[in-house]
């Protein structure tokens, strides 16, 4: 495929579009980890919520 | 399953699990077949090959409006209704929006420097679109500045809903006023202006942008629940250390 004499400037568009979609994506998994992280130390310290005590409490 | 069960942060969050991987499945699908259909898009009589930054940039412009609309709608869940996932969903929309727009703008000034021989220029749909990004920054700032979320949710609510006059004006500036802007093509009374070897391609594209923008806000979504639940249990054992 010939891009023409404007290639860089497609290349570059496309380049931009994935960069800003990779870092929308890291950007939500890495907050998903590190919040992961953070509920789980409270609940290995037996910090839970209210809600979270009546569903065990039901099961 | 009832739509108001979904009101229980609990229940969303079961569902987005069981949703997310199909969603994600479905846009990787969307972006293969609509990639594929770019590729072999033919080039513009006028444009040339640069035609194909349009298959990245109008998806872009239509998601960096969608989200603000998006917004808008759950700004009203919040302020009518009190929904409780309303402004976890106006929250998580605002930093997606800001990118889309972002790219929107980006791209386009990249399609403009061959085309119009300028990289920017202030014209009513550029500098309307640039307004809209400056909104979603701000809309970012106000929800960081307010600790209190439900405070700031009303808060953004009301920005958010005075901030929806700009979407109208984006999308008449073309047609209000004198713009280096192309009118519209896509969306337009008597049909789309744009030949079917391209339009398809286009609308392939806006459908995986929309996939990705869905499974990208169901996600952040769940971590913005997630995000509540540590605060709520920080706020808890703050509590319990000073013996409230």
């Amino acid at each position: 495929m010939n891009l023409g004499p404007h290639v860089g400037f497609i290349v570059t568009a496309y380049v931009a579009a994935i960069a800003i979609v990779a870092g929308l994506v890291a950007w939500i998994v890495f907050e998903r980890r590190h919040l992961n992280r953070v509920l789980n130390e409270f609940e290995a310290h037996g910090i839970r919520r209210r809600s979270g005590r009546a569903q065990e409490d039901k099961a | 399953m009832r739509l108001t069960d979904l009101a229980n942060p609990s229940r969303f969050l079961a569902l987005t699990d069981r949703i997310l991987p199909w969603l994600a499945v479905a846009t990787l699908l969307a972006f293969a077949f609509g990639i594929s259909q770019a590729y072999f898009a033919p080039d513009d009589y006028q444009q040339g090959a640069t035609v194909k930054i349009m298959f990245i940039h109008v998806p872009a412009a239509w998601l960096g409006t969608f989200a603000w609309i998006l917004m808008s709608i759950a700004g009203l869940g919040t302020l009518v209704w009190r929904h409780p996932l309303a402004d976890v969903a106006a929250k998580a929309a605002a930093p997606i929006g800001a990118a889309f727009t972002l790219m929107c703008l980006v791209t386009g000034s990249l399609w403009g420097r061959p085309m119009w021989g300028t990289y920017w220029v202030w014209d009513a749909r550029l500098t309307s679109v640039l307004v809209l990004f400056l909104m979603y920054l701000g809309v970012i700032a106000l929800w960081r500045t307010i600790e209190d979320p439900t405070r700031a949710a009303r808060v953004v609510a009301v920005l958010t809903l005075v901030g929806a006059i700009n979407i109208p004006i984006i999308k008449f500036s073309v047609d209000w006023w004198n713009t280096l802007h192309q009118p519209a093509s896509v969306l337009r009374l008597g049909g789309s202006t744009i030949h079917p070897t391209i339009l398809v391609p286009l609308i392939v594209m806006l459908i995986a942008f929309t996939l990705l923008f869905l499974a990208l806000h169901l996600a952040a979504m769940r971590n913005e629940i997630m995000r509540r639940r540590v605060r709520t249990l920080l706020i808890m054992q703050a509590d319990a250390a000073t013996g409230l």
